[in-house]
């Protein structure tokens, strides 16, 4: 028999609202070095600091909009996906009940908050994957706000206003275009999810996926791994800074992955990701739990 | 850090410059969507006649703004049931959506400052020159901070008409942190880095690729 989770998979929502992690933080307080004292930008990151310590002490959401929730499902054969979107809903419905999260569902024909974080199939976003029979269970989570959503973009190559064509030179120069364009709306400082190739749809999903990766960890390729380093620099000599107030900490991270693509395509799509970058991961094994 | 008290002078509002960063105490009001459109249209544009309570609230609020500080925020309170309450988050939205109201709604009531986030266009940034005042922004995000600097729940109208995220909350809140990015004397910070960002991003997209 199938063991129930919904307790777990509740605890794993409340603490990816709750508690930003580690390597983000770590991240963000690396960063206020580079920042002026008595600047706008260190102030700013002084007070996402002291923000993260509160909402992780308090349970309380790290920021009030607790965005889409995106789960990733890495289920043993046998296990029953059905069973498992039931236990999701009902531990996104309690989790709401006990605010870890906002109720953030709306119907966008009726304009209707549904008021428990479900609506439809769609809300909250499940995507399941069957492994080995003799593997753990693995669910991961991510919530991402609708303010850093907003500031995504795809590009269609080639883009002549920029000069962009259909190769990694052409990725870097609308990887910054989107990057300016964002400005400090996405709640800067961000994290950009890149992803090459695909149809506008598939292209979307897969620079989201890339963020689910720690900080830091870099594209098997060396010159793809060599242009995501690159695009962090360069963004940050934009200037744009904290919230936008200006200043050296513009982007913390960019992750680039590839797809294939058809001959007649060649999208580019960056997602921006805020510096509350909440996503977290819980394992289950036997009777085990263990989250990260 | 500059500490500014509630209610705000047009002395002090004219010395403020943007990229200031500032620190907030006293009471202010928080205000989004439904409260610019109803004050817009019920005391300002005068499209839609006074209902229920609207004339007493609006004696009550002409008090607390003027001179006063708007905040854009849906905060999550608790003990609404009880009326005990208590702010738990109270980041700040999206200022821009107030972007056809904002002006008017500074002139009429007196308003000093405009708290938010991603700041707001030309239109408000007239307001802020003609009122005077400025914008106030906050930092995203930083939601259990904020509602941590909020001493006191002093009140709340129009709570039942347009729910706890879009009602108009009292709160006493000390030390609130922003950075003034819009002033009174018609400067934008966000304008201003939107340009010097551009510049610099038509530099990087000449340089060659290797």
């Amino acid at each position: 028999m199938q063991k129930d989770i919904t307790n777990e998979i509740l605890e794993l929502i409340r603490r990816t609202s709750s508690s930003l992690p580690k390597d983000v933080e770590d991240r963000l307080r690396a960063s206020i070095e580079k920042e002026e004292p008595g600047s706008a930008a260190r102030g700013a990151l002084e007070t996402i600091l002291k923000n993260i310590e509160l909402s992780r002490a308090n349970s309380t959401p790290i920021c009030q909009d607790t965005g889409t929730p995106i789960f990733y499902v890495h289920h043993p054969e046998g296990w029953s996906t059905r069973k498992l979107k039931e236990q999701i809903r009902t531990a996104m419905a309690e989790a709401t009940k006990r605010s870890y999260m906002r109720p953030n569902a709306v119907d966008a024909i009726y304009d209707k908050n549904s008021g428990n974080n479900l609506g439809g199939d769609e809300f909250p976003s499940i995507h399941f994957e069957e492994v080995d029979a003799d593997q753990p269970l693995v669910i991961e989570l991510m919530l991402k706000g609708g303010g850093c959503e907003n500031v995504g973009r795809q590009y269609s190559l080639p883009d002549n206003s920029l000069g962009a064509g259909r190769d990694l030179a052409g990725v870097r120069k609308v990887v910054l275009d989107a990057v300016q364009k964002a400005q400090g709306q996405g709640c800067a400082p961000g994290i950009l999810g890149v992803s090459i190739g695909g149809d506008r749809g598939s292209s979307y999903i897969k620079s989201k996926e890339v963020l689910f990766e720690k900080m830091g960890t870099r594209n098997a390729d060396p010159e793809i791994a060599k242009l995501e380093e690159r695009l962090t620099n360069e963004a940050n000599q934009l200037g744009i800074g904290p919230m936008g107030f200006g200043g050296k900490t513009t982007v913390l991270d960019t992750k680039i992955t590839g797809m294939h693509r058809l001959p007649a395509s060649y999208f580019v799509t960056v997602s921006y990701m805020c510096w509350a970058y909440r996503r977290r991961k819980m394992t289950v094994k036997g009777n085990e739990v263990e989250y990260d | 850090m500059r500490e500014l008290s509630i209610p705000i002078s047009d002395e002090s509002i004219r010395s403020l410059h943007i990229g200031e960063p500032v620190t907030l105490s006293g009471v202010m009001m928080t205000g989004r969507d439904a409260v610019h459109k109803w004050m817009s249209e019920t005391f300002i544009k005068k499209t839609r006649p006074p209902q229920g309570d609207d004339l007493q609230v609006y004696e009550e609020i002409k008090k607390i703004l003027n001179q006063g500080v708007l905040y854009h925020c849906g905060p999550v309170v608790s003990g609404v049931a009880t009326r005990e309450y208590k702010f738990v988050a109270a980041g700040p939205t999206t200022s821009t959506r107030e972007e056809p109201y904002q002006a008017d709604v500074m002139k009429h009531f007196n308003i000093k400052g405009v708290i938010g986030k991603g700041g707001m266009g030309a239109k408000t940034l007239q307001g802020c020159v003609d009122t005077p005042g400025v914008y106030f922004h906050a930092v995203g995000g930083a939601a259990a901070y904020l509602a941590q600097t909020v001493q006191k729940v002093l009140g709340v109208y129009k709570l039942e008409e347009f729910g706890v995220p879009e009602a108009m909350w009292v709160i006493e809140v000390k030390d609130f942190p922003v950075v003034v990015t819009m002033d009174a004397h018609g400067q934008s910070k966000h304008s201003a880095l939107d340009e010097e960002s551009k510049k610099v991003l038509d530099e990087l997209l000449a340089q060659p690729y290797k």
